[in-house]
């Protein structure tokens, strides 16, 4: 397939581009100036912007297991809809990612579906208990992308001690959902204020911190890759920074709930604002921004996690954690971050697109000659509101519903393809 | 009082407290009379959907039903009924399909009263929502206190024991707060929550501290359960530190105090014995205000439709 875009404003902060100019693709790689005229798809791109397709390392699509929930194919809809060309799938399926067969599954499963690049992550441990580490050479050469027991943490210091050392054959990071399960027992929100108000059981930062801490040591002392997920609070960015001020091999990531809302939406009861970790204080919103500006967080992760309304339409403790996040991510952080000045432009891209391809040494996430031809067309200017009627997952749960967004996604390239354009989902002819 | 639910005290203003516990005056006299009942709620329906065991909030609701002459219905279960198959939800939607007028619900999940307001048109009581609010608790205990001393503002009030755990403690605290009165808390650190400083109340872990010229002790149960979760070592060491005993309550409290409790009380735990039935207890004066207070509640909430009809 051959594509012209013509008149975008090109933007890769990597590579320093920053221009109005025409992009011309064949057979999914970037190429110059194209030889022919004969393109089968040509766009008029003018007004708008282009930049590398974002890549998400943290998504759940539930499959296999919970497919009402969602599907690779739903998801991966999901995903080219909120601008993204690359997911990584978290390994807490049932069952789990912990063998060759689940990774291979999926692998085909996104290849037979054409849309969005798929990577799976496979388990540190057999059947995520924690106790014996996966086959991860085995997983790695089945497609898996990095190691992690999402969900749940790593709780046996000594387990997660040998995971960073023999993943250090693959040079494929583990990443770890931190969270001392013992001091989160039976938590649904933060604890605080509200939790104290409203008689919930807390979760306190500290079950995220002192984990962010322990790994962070065991980094040092193994030399193995770190990346911590969803870091929600003040606390462990003061410890990420010590981290990386030793130059520890540690990364991190933030969701876009997380960068924008406080406990405080859980006032009502709405379990669309339950998830883990839970949502902090704004001392702790201040403190995330302000760590993915300076770098110390270094990338957004949506953690889109999936739950049918039936589920998630319950009393507060009994619905499951959880917000779905592929759809709304970018406009929501470019509305609340970009708009008032808070991150730039640039910076945004940069945690969206090349900072996460670089934490898992994907080959996508910048625009050059030769590269790999993953972009996303943005319309900056146009509006739209959050209705979970409109959502492309299976799932509704998001925490920004009725919220009303600036930047809508008008057309998603993957590996030189045009999946998405315009609210259609392409078949690839050729 | 114009709402269609009644969810908290946090919700509720100043002036709206008041109604209830003027309304509930009156439905106290009823209460006198040799014949204890009046019409005033016949045609009203009313479900009780108890998922937590309770006995005597269950009972003083439905005496208040039958003593305005409301036609009601009982859904006692020990545990949610999702375990059971079925969301709170369909459960609730079917009880509403009966064209039931009010929902008095016992839950032990907080929010779970809020989740139902939300969703139904019937109206809705809180009769416990887990450690979040007992509403009806708090206003009859508003209620008895009002009678003892004919006023609440500028009281000495110290509540004691599991504060954490306690959704009788944050309601009555917000109300005493609302009704201007002085809240003191006590009791061991573990069972004081770390953010307690967002209610206006003084902290203090000594109870012989605390027991000094305080106009009312408000004494809460204590659950055997927080020995497991390594809240108290063990109950001999609470009962040493904090049990009300007689010889504490004559050697540091005034010779005036009174003591409440809002029930069941553990005898020998955080009571003694020979101090609730004392001359200084108000246990059982708090269960009449129960079911005065809960007439006063479900005639307000209803007042409008019964209006409506006799138009």
């Amino acid at each position: 397939m051959k594509i012209a875009i013509k008149g975008a404003h090109l933007l890769d902060p990597k590579n320093n581009v920053d221009e109005i100019g025409n992009i011309y693709i064949e057979n999914g790689i970037v190429i110059g100036k194209s030889s022919r005229k004969t393109q089968d798809v040509k766009i008029d791109a003018s007004g708008l912007y282009l930049i590398p397709g974002l890549v998400d390392i943290h998504s759940h699509f539930r499959e296999p297991g919970k497919e009402d929930a969602e599907t690779i194919e739903s998801g991966s809809r999901a995903a080219l809809k909120g601008g993204y060309t690359t997911v990584c799938v978290m390994p807490n399926t049932e069952p789990p990612i912990d063998n060759e067969g689940v990774a291979r599954f999926i692998k085909e499963k996104a290849i037979e579906n054409k849309k969005c690049r798929i990577f799976p992550v496979g388990t540190i441990t057999k059947g995520r208990e924690g106790r014996e580490l996966s086959e991860m050479g085995h997983l790695y050469e089945a497609g898996c992308v990095a190691f992690s027991d999402d969900g749940n943490c790593v709780m046996n210091p000594a387990v997660l001690r040998r995971a960073l050392e023999y993943s250090l054959f693959l040079e494929v990071p583990i990443i770890e959902h931190p969270e001392d399960m013992l001091l989160s027992k039976n938590g649904q929100i933060n604890e605080g204020i509200i939790s104290t108000k409203l008689g919930l059981k807390g979760i306190p930062d500290i079950s995220e911190a002192s984990i962010v801490a322990r790994d962070i040591l065991l980094s040092k002392f193994t030399e193995g890759r770190l990346h911590l997920a969803h870091i929600s609070s003040e606390e462990s960015v003061s410890i990420i920074k010590y981290g990386k001020s030793k130059s520890i091999r540690v990364t991190a990531e933030v969701t876009p709930h997380h960068l924008l809302l406080t406990e405080e939406e859980v006032l009502s009861f709405d379990t669309n604002k339950k998830m883990k970790p839970p949502l902090r204080t704004k001392s702790d919103r201040d403190a995330l921004q302000k760590a993915l500006k300076e770098g110390i967080i270094d990338s957004v992760a949506t953690d889109h996690a999936p739950h049918p309304d039936y589920e998630k339409e319950l009393e507060y403790s009994l619905a499951p954690f959880g917000v779905i996040g592929l759809e709304t991510a970018f406009s929501a952080l470019y509305t609340k971050l970009i708009l008032p000045g808070t991150l730039s432009f640039k910076q945004l891209i940069l945690c969206m697109t090349d900072k996460p391809a670089q934490i898992l040494a994907l080959p996508v996430g910048e625009i050059k000659k030769g590269g790999t031809a993953d972009f996303t067309l943005l319309d900056l200017g146009s509006e739209w509101e959050v209705d979970p009627d409109n959502f492309e997952s299976k799932s509704k749960n998001s925490p920004f519903i009725g919220w009303k967004l600036k930047g809508v996604i008008k057309a998603t390239i993957v590996n030189g393809f045009l999946p998405y354009r315009e609210g259609e989902f392409l078949r690839e002819e050729k | 009082m114009n709402r269609k639910d009644l969810l908290g005290i946090e919700d509720l203003s100043k002036e709206e407290i008041e109604e209830i516990l003027k309304v509930a005056k009156s439905m106290e006299e009823i209460l006198e009379r040799p014949i204890k009942i009046a019409p005033t709620l016949r045609g009203i329906t009313v479900a009780n959907l108890f998922f937590e065991p309770s006995t005597r909030t269950l009972n003083s609701f439905t005496l208040a039903e039958k003593r305005l002459s409301a036609d009601s219905i009982n859904l006692v279960s020990s545990s949610s009924s999702v375990l059971k198959g079925e969301t709170l939800l369909d459960t609730a939607k079917n009880i509403q399909a009966m064209e039931v007028d009010i929902i008095v619900i016992r839950h032990s999940i907080p929010g779970a009263p809020h989740f139902l307001a939300e969703r139904l048109d019937a109206s809705v009581i809180n009769a416990g929502d887990g450690a979040h609010e007992h509403p009806t608790q708090a206003l009859s205990d508003l209620m008895t206190i009002r009678k003892k001393f004919s006023k609440i503002k500028d009281l000495k009030v110290a509540i004691v024991g599991d504060i954490e755990h306690s959704r009788v403690a944050r309601s009555l605290i917000i109300g005493l707060n609302k009704m201007g009165a002085k809240v003191f808390v006590c009791g061991p650190p573990t069972l004081i929550p770390k953010w307690m400083d967002i209610f206006d109340v003084t902290i203090k872990y000594n109870l012989e501290e605390i027991l000094p010229d305080k106009d009312i002790l408000y004494i809460l149960r204590v659950q055997k359960e927080r020995q497991e979760e390594s809240l108290l070592p063990s109950m001999r060491e609470y009962i040493k530190y904090y049990s009300l005993t007689y010889e504490r309550l004559r050697k540091f409290a005034s010779s005036k105090v009174i003591i409440m409790h809002p029930g069941p009380i553990n005898r020998g735990i955080e009571i003694e014995s020979r101090v609730a039935d004392s001359e200084y207890s108000l246990i059982l004066d708090q269960v009449i205000s129960g079911v005065a207070v809960r007439m006063s509640i479900l005639y307000l909430l209803s007042r409008k439709k019964i209006d409506e009809n006799s138009n």
